[in-house]
């Protein structure tokens, strides 16, 4: 097993927390910090990301054996393009309304980072299975860190989730008010900011505690 | 024979053409919903871009966007909608164009008065251009600087902020680092509505 890599489960595990796409490889911050704004934008690039990723891993482990080390970039890229060319048709016709306020981001996905390093570091060496769990495992990651972010960001700054009202409008504004500034760019830098610290903090208490161990 | 590029490629090559057919498959299976949600858009924002005058908005449903709305081809390809409000006074013009911006294709709607001499409004139906400078285009403060605009002389795009001036020359102010965005978007009203004139102008002299 050690010769072939991590196991599926492993690689699953993995992506979720211990190797986190956003907070512990900082990666994909393209999507992270612009449709991070609501939490339906987030979700559905969340969605588009699992797509393209699941698909591509795929097809990238199920060709492993005849890349050529020279032009594997090329052959991910190339399939990386196809899937993000079907994830944008098919939001166009289905969610269209999704698909002009996510704009330029979803086609985007092509240079995200997070797809073509999966690609590299697991499609490209191991199984199907493999492939597949590890794009299951950081997509889970991904969706968590957008979800994450995105609650942060519209609860403060419209005061909803999901479009539902969870701070009334007749609250007086001495009680609470809007964070505007939160839906803005630069309240993304803020929550990505503060919670990537708090990730790391977490992170520091759980390795001192193994440590005490 | 190792060392032939074409050989080297083959796989590239082979993935090419099977995601070439996937892609046309899934084109075919879903252009049509994708262009009824286009046209729902349009004639969604067909009112909005006729409202006549232009600061006081008119409730969209006060206008019969879709039932009463004809529509025609000009020369050039572009679709010209005409509108008729309720009691079926006819309203202006909404042209579809689209043109090159700094990215990608840019597609917009264009609406003019009864004559086809002054811009009404400008909406942005598709766009790709760099978030945060190009698709600001998209910006209804920078979409209202078209309107009063003349169709009789092409529309600039000065560096000007003082709105007598652009009245003057017949120009919008292009937005702060996106100036070839602006210019295509520019561009492309200028030539679909000298399109629209030429048509018009042609009837005219039929009649």
């Amino acid at each position: 097993m050690a010769k072939d890599g991590p196991a599926p489960l492993e690689r699953f595990i993995n992506g979720i927390l211990p190797e986190n796409p956003v907070y512990r490889q900082l990666l994909g911050m393209c999507p992270t910090l612009a449709v991070t704004g609501n939490m339906k934008a987030a979700m559905t690039m969340s969605g588009a990301v699992l797509f393209v990723l699941f698909c591509a891993n795929i097809i990238t482990s199920l060709i492993r054996g005849l890349l050529k080390p020279h032009l594997r970039i090329l052959v991910f890229t190339l399939t990386i393009a196809t899937f993000v060319t079907i994830a944008d048709r098919l939001l166009q016709a289905f969610l269209y309304d999704m698909s002009k306020e996510l704009g330029p981001y979803v086609p985007l996905i092509i240079v995200n980072c997070i797809i073509i390093c999966r690609c590299e570091v697991c499609a490209s060496k191991q199984g199907v299975l493999t492939a597949a769990s590890d794009a299951v495992g950081q997509s889970i990651g991904f969706t968590l860190a957008l979800a994450s972010i995105a609650s942060v960001r519209e609860i403060l700054g419209t005061g909803t989730w999901f479009g539902l009202t969870l701070i009334p409008a007749d609250v007086p504004a001495k009680v609470w008010s809007t964070w505007s500034v939160m839906i803005l760019p630069p309240g993304a830098f803020i929550a990505l900011g503060l919670l990537l610290g708090a990730a790391n903090r977490i992170g520091e208490i759980r390795q001192g505690r193994r440590a005490a161990v | 024979m190792k060392d032939n590029y074409i050989v080297q490629a083959w796989l590239i090559l082979a993935l090419a053409v099977c995601f070439a057919a996937a892609l046309s498959g899934i084109e075919i299976a879903l252009a049509d919903r994708i262009a009824e949600n286009k046209r729902n858009e349009t004639f969604g924002q067909i009112a909005n871009l006729v409202r006549s005058p232009w600061w006081e908005p008119v409730p969209a449903q006060t206008w019969q966007a879709d039932g009463k709305t004809e529509q025609w081809v000009t020369p050039e390809g572009h679709l010209a909608y005409k509108a008729f409000d309720k009691q079926g006074t006819d309203r202006g013009w909404v042209i579809k164009a689209s043109g090159q911006g700094f990215a990608d294709r840019i597609e917009i709607l264009i609406g003019l008065d009864v004559p086809g001499e002054t811009v009404l409004g400008l909406y942005v139906l598709d766009q790709k251009e760099t978030p945060a400078l190009g698709n600001r285009i998209k910006e209804e403060t920078w979409r209202r600087k078209f309107v009063g605009r003349e169709t009789s002389r092409d529309i600039v795009v000065s560096s000007a902020s003082k709105m007598a001036d652009n009245i003057a020359n017949n120009s919008v102010q292009a937005i702060t680092g996106a100036t070839v965005s602006s210019k295509s978007v520019a561009a492309i009203v200028n030539a679909a509505v000298k399109d629209f004139r030429n048509r018009i102008s042609d009837l005219k002299k039929k009649q």
